[in-house]
């Protein structure tokens, strides 16, 4: 078996009081660098991953390993996006991603902390705004300055759990578009949920797609089989892309309510769950009705 | 900067007032005419000016006179029973001001404590729902006993009054502080002290700064019973000791005066308040 970056290992989550744990046997890696975005509905354990990941949430049985190391509770290793934002309002913009900065390194000097901090806020294109309180800021500045407070303190792996759930279709694509810009530059490795299959398609290399809970499953590992540098303003004219959109969108509207019973969930290998490369099925039928292109989908809560 | 609302506003309390002292004005108007029959003007010669003290409730002018005296000299000394309104006052503002710091310093950190612990809650709570609606002067018989020291006694009943709306409200606002904030703390593995003061007291503080204003409220409505109770100095013996001269203007004036600094208190509280306040 190859070792990964992060490797999640027999995860399952039952909450007191219940009997059907929501997931279980959960099995996937993550190498370093890489991408990977998680897509289910509702119910299905996304969060409670991302939290296991993060260390805020334990887990009824499995583990997570982390760079050879066990994940127990939380750690500066790990940064954290969170889909409220959750900045300190009484804190100023630079305060906010400053006291994370001083978390991480508590001997820097005041002003090193301070350019630190104000260097990863121009990146995310605030640099004019460091010294607002957030709740001046739109929504999606607000998710900017999560943004730039997670990746400020160059963490082994960033946890984005919807962070743009909250955000217009218009604000979403630009911060998708320097969030891209950002990871390229960085080689960042990223876990992230969303609802949003393309979100999904134009971040990841590779999804994984969730069964409905309780007892979900890793359905499939979706390879995003496009080229990394992808736009979001080309990237639809690239063949694959539809092929592989299609392929989300019939796993989200169709396959994964029936999951449990279907002949795929029968061979389920939870350890090794089936990877798919759709945009690679080059000798698929001619498009059919449901696969013209559709406008864009997003898959509600 | 007034706006037009506040103008009128302000011309209308004035108008109001302006009423309020003309009607008592007409009320206690004594009819001119032979003062006192013979006897009594004797009686009063003999009494000096002590006789006029007794003649009905003090017309405005009279309080008037009251508020002009005690204020051009507030802060005489002439002995036990006769000093001015500010030395009265400040020796309440001292009790209120001490009672008050011991209660913040008990009930910070133990509502902070209560606050962070679901199981600390529940077992405190009898206890503090219990002791909550006592008056806080139905501790004074306990407080002179033990305490043996009537000023000492006046401070720990302002304590006691003070104590339970900063606990209560302490211990919520640090209970009810938004997740989110705390796990970002706990990913950024914060400091327990360095999350005490740098994200669940500020989030908390405009919750506790409430709590810190009801009881200031309280407290300084207590003091003047207390001081009532064990005498000596301070705003709520001034009052008594004025009825018991039977000066009536003057136990207006500090009545008066009172509500003054209670709304001085209050409007500090708001603005500490305001600071502290958060917009999310």
């Amino acid at each position: 078996m190859t070792t990964h970056f992060l490797s999640v290992e027999g995860l399952k989550k039952a909450y007191p009081g219940t009997t059907t744990p929501v997931f279980e046997n959960i099995h996937f890696g993550i190498d370093k660098g890489e991408f990977v975005c998680i897509i289910g509905h509702s119910g299905c354990g996304k969060t409670t991953i991302l939290n296991v990941l993060a260390g805020l949430e334990e887990a009824s049985a499995g583990g997570v390993i982390m760079d050879g190391r066990e994940v127990a509770g939380p750690s500066l290793d790990r940064g954290v996006v969170f889909q409220s934002h959750a900045l300190m309002p009484w804190m100023s913009v630079l305060a906010n991603v400053a006291f994370a900065v001083k978390s991480k390194w508590p001997d820097w000097s005041k002003a090193k902390i301070a350019e630190h901090s104000t260097r990863y806020l121009e990146m995310v294109g605030l640099g004019h705004a460091i010294h607002k309180k957030p709740a001046e800021l739109s929504g999606g500045m607000k998710q900017r300055v999560g943004i730039a407070r997670a990746f400020a303190i160059e963490p082994k792996m960033l946890l984005l759990d919807e962070p743009f759930g909250a955000l217009d279709a218009l604000t979403r694509g630009t911060i998708q578009d320097e969030l891209l810009k950002i990871v390229q530059a960085t080689h960042q490795t990223v876990f992230m949920i969303t609802h949003d299959v393309d979100e999904a398609i134009l971040l990841a290399d590779k999804v994984i797609l969730m069964s409905n809970g309780p007892l979900a499953k890793i359905a499939e590992i979706v390879e995003i089989t496009m080229p990394r540098d992808r736009t979001r303003s080309e990237m639809h004219h690239d063949p694959q892309f539809y092929r592989i959109r299609n392929h989300l969108v019939d796993f989200l509207v169709n396959r994964s309510k029936g999951y449990a019973g279907s002949d795929a969930a029968l061979l389920h290998d939870a350890k090794h769950p089936p990877v798919v490369r759709p945009g690679l099925a080059s000798d698929e039928p001619p498009p059919s009705d449901n696969s013209r292109p559709i406008l864009k989908q997003v898959v509600n809560q | 900067m007034f706006s037009k609302q506040a103008l009128k506003a302000g011309l209308i309390s004035l108008l109001l007032f302006l009423a309020f002292i003309g009607a008592w004005s007409l009320a206690t108007h004594q009819k001119e005419g032979p003062a006192a029959s013979g006897a009594d003007a004797e009686y009063a010669a003999l009494m000096g000016k002590g006789a006029e003290k007794t003649s009905g409730f003090p017309p405005p002018a009279k309080v008037g006179e009251a508020f002009v005296t005690y204020l051009s000299d507030p802060f005489y000394d002439k002995g036990p029973n006769d000093k001015g309104i500010g030395i009265q006052l400040a020796h309440s503002l001292g009790r209120v001001g001490l009672g008050f710091f011991l209660a913040v310093v008990v009930a910070l950190p133990l509502g902070f404590v209560i606050g962070q612990s679901p199981l600390l809650f529940q077992a405190f709570n009898p206890f503090i729902q219990i002791l909550k609606p006592i008056s806080p002067l139905a501790w004074m018989p306990l407080a002179l006993y033990s305490l043996k020291d009537s000023d000492v006694s006046g401070i720990f009943v302002i304590f006691i009054c003070s104590l339970w709306p900063m606990l209560i409200n302490t211990a919520f606002g640090v209970a009810a502080v938004r997740r989110d904030w705390i796990n970002v703390a706990r990913t950024l593995e914060v400091a327990p002290l360095r999350k005490a003061f740098l994200v669940i007291l500020p989030a908390a503080a405009p919750t506790i700064l409430t709590g810190m204003r009801i009881s200031m409220g309280i407290a300084w409505l207590v003091i003047v019973a207390a001081e009532m109770l064990v005498g000596g100095t301070g705003i709520g013996y001034f009052v008594w000791n004025e009825w018991n001269n039977l000066a009536l203007p003057n136990v207006i004036f500090a009545v008066v005066m009172i509500g003054l600094v209670g709304m001085l208190l209050d409007q500090l509280f708001g603005l500490l308040q305001k600071a502290v306040t958060y917009r999310e």
